[in-house]
């Protein structure tokens, strides 16, 4: 069941169109995010679900209810916001229990949710700290804390982990997602990273210039890429991408004098290949050569040139480039993903060459 | 060496303040135990003799309550209207420069321009309040002429000069506070009147002490309008503290006297400034 729908829902200011035309769903208890780079409109998005944004054109209904015109205050909705908006005179305690304050519940139950909460998150010897007395992360717990208080059911955030160091953040990474399924929020969440986006969404809206590009789990965004956009955002590194042209056996990359790497036409089209799903061989293949490596620990990332055209290759481990640069490259043909190079969409049904073959 | 370039450093700054602050402070607090010198008899030592005067004299305690009922008169309203029309300036609304600048303009005239253009204003039977009065039946009152009635017009007169001037440390106070905060309480059901007093206010408490402080002194400090509008008449109704330290000094020329009475006045004010922040410090959340 569907708790959070947007229907042609737009947003300009003036001239400018932030959001243009979304349409989704959002499951009840799921964790939707919203990514995709900045300024496309994202926040925008969440904070006319929010009700702090007025509407341009379109519905959005939650639980089946038209709220689009029904103030931030009526929605019984709550958000983690990338400030946090904590209350700065406050002590941890009474930021969390602001809501229950101002909805008037009884002191005794206030007191049993808080501490209830305060033990959820963590944060069970700070309630009588000021924010400024707080880390970031510590900060970040009491936004939490004051949006899963409310038991409202739905949780907006708005980058909520943005401020955090590398290491917190993939903490809270775990433990939000962990808090989401034990409680059975529905959370839609908003970041321009990719790799929040893929280890933390039961679904993703991947947005780009205020248009949806492309709704899916993350395996779909990472295993069938609608666009080239979509195929460049998700990944680290990205997916390459080549520019084919018309070869003899089939389509070429262009610029190379390599051999066919799909059946049928090239040009006109571009190949996409995963860094990932590249293998560098001694046996038959695409000849490209290798210019520098990037190690990273667990693999290396290498980049590698076919051509006039440059492309990146992870390899496990530690990767060294022999005393010859040039080798050849060979992927499995099911990893290959052909697109429309004048729409950047997706093209299905043609055949890649396997080269292992 | 480096201690010796520092006291440099301070020294001319320090000069300046020592000639023309503590100095006269502590030459005042002397003179105030002195009898006046006339011509016949020079100045000698009377201790206590002028606070003693100072205590009997009814015109001194006349002076003072008008001047407490000014300052009760004129702080609570004015900040009051300065905190409304800081939040209303600061919101989004079309010609909000203009508005600003409307509140703010009494601030930059001068008192005594302020206090011809409200001479205007209360003049009996051709003055505005009157003709707007006379539009709804009112009776003709003699705004500045009627013991009854020339402190209150004052206040009103001061109020309007003031709050505008306030408005613009509210303003500046209210535009460092973060727009989530507010959005973060609509979110919670909070609606615009507790969001006031549960954050707007309490987050305002620093400016609020430093708009009192500066506003308890300049209902002791300032007299221009008196030397326009009224001369302390009728009968001292009007008369402030330091209107009546003038005219002890200028016009009857008892510098002695008028010394007793700028300790007092010195004396009140410190302990006015002190009280307020030890009171309130406490209960203030300074970001
Ligand atoms: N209050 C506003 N007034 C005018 N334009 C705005 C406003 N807020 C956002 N925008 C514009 O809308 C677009 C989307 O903004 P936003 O939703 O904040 O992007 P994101 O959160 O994805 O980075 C941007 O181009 C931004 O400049
Ligand atoms: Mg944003």
């Amino acid at each position: 069941m569907s708790v959070i729908e947007l229907v042609n829902v737009s947003k300009s200011w003036g001239g400018a169109v932030a959001v243009d035309d979304a349409t989704f769903t959002v499951e009840d208890g799921s964790f939707l995010v919203l990514l995709g780079p900045s300024g496309c409109g994202k926040s925008t998005t969440l904070r006319m679900i929010a009700g702090l944004e007025s509407v341009s054109a379109g519905t959005i209904r939650i639980a089946g209810n038209d709220v689009t015109h029904l103030p931030a205050s009526k929605r019984r909705i709550s958000m983690v916001f990338q400030s946090y908006a904590l209350f700065p005179h406050l002590d941890t305690a009474e930021n969390i229990i602001f809501g229950l304050r101002v909805r008037k519940v009884a002191a005794a139950e206030r007191r049993e949710r808080l501490n209830k909460v305060a033990d959820t998150v963590g944060l069970g010897g700070l309630l009588d700290r000021k924010p400024s007395q707080l880390s970031g992360g510590q900060r970040q717990r009491v936004a939490l804390a004051r949006a899963i208080i409310a038991e409202t059911g739905i949780c907006l955030m708005d980058e909520p982990l943005s401020n955090l160091d590398a290491k917190l953040r993939h903490d809270m990474r775990v433990e939000i997602r962990g808090l989401q399924q034990r409680l059975g929020m529905t959370v839609i969440y908003v970041t321009h990273d990719q790799a929040e986006a893929m280890s933390m969404a039961d679904k993703v809206i991947l947005l780009r210039d205020g248009r949806i590009e492309q709704e899916g789990t993350p395996e779909d965004l990472y295993d069938h890429p609608a666009t080239t956009f979509s195929a460049s955002f998700i990944g680290t590194p990205p997916m390459n991408l080549f520019d084919l042209a018309d070869g003899a056996g089939g389509a070429v990359i262009s610029e190379t004098g390599s051999g066919p790497v799909l059946d049928g036409p090239g040009q006109g089209f571009q190949l996409g290949i995963r860094p990932e799903h590249i293998r560098i061989t001694a046996g038959a293949g695409i000849a490209a050569r290798l210019l520098a490596t990037d190690y990273l620990g667990a693999d290396t990332i290498v980049s590698a040139r076919i051509g006039g055209q440059s492309l990146l290759i992870r390899m496990p481990g530690r990767f060294h480039i022999g005393d010859d640069p040039n080798v050849n490259l060979r992927w499995p043909s099911e990893a290959v993903h052909v697109f429309d190079g004048q729409t950047g969409n997706r093209v299905n049904g043609r055949r890649a060459v396997d080269h292992a073959a | 060496m480096n201690h010796v370039y520092g006291w440099l450093l301070l020294l001319p700054a320090a000069v300046f303040l020592l000639a023309f602050t503590h100095y006269p402070t502590v030459a005042t607090l002397m003179q105030s135990f002195f009898s006046e010198s006339t011509a016949l008899r020079p100045s000698v030592f009377v201790g206590l003799e002028n606070y003693e005067l100072l205590a009997e004299d009814e015109i001194f305690w006349k002076v003072l309550n008008n001047n407490l009922w000014y300052a009760a008169g004129t702080i609570p309203t004015s900040i009051a209207i300065a905190i409304l029309m800081a939040i209303w300036v600061n919101r989004r609304l079309p010609g909000r420069g203009l508005v600003r600048m409307a509140y703010f303009t009494p601030t930059i005239l001068p008192m005594i321009a302020v206090a011809n253009i409200w001479l205007f204003f209360y003049t009996p039977e051709i003055g505005l309040f009157d003709q707007i009065g006379a539009v709804f039946g009112m009776p003709s009152q003699n705004w500045l002429g009627d013991p009854d009635l020339v402190l209150g017009s004052l206040i009103v007169m001061t109020i309007w000069k003031e709050a505008g001037f306030f408005m613009i440390f509210y303003l500046a106070a209210l535009q460092s506070l973060p727009p989530e905060l507010e959005e973060a309480a609509h979110l919670e059901g909070a609606g615009r009147w507790y969001f006031f007093w549960r954050v707007t206010f309490p987050l305002l408490m620093p400016t609020t002490l430093f708009v009192m402080i500066n506003a308890v002194i300049n209902s002791f400090k300032m007299v221009d309008h008196l030397f326009i509008l009224t001369k302390g008449g009728p009968d001292n109704a009007s008369s402030l503290l330091l209107y009546y330290i003038f005219e002890v000094a200028f016009s009857f020329f008892d510098e002695s006297y008028a010394a007793t009475l700028t300790v007092v006045l010195l004396v009140l004010l410190a302990v006015i400034a002190v009280g307020q922040f030890v009171l309130m410090d406490k209960r203030i959340h300074y970001r």
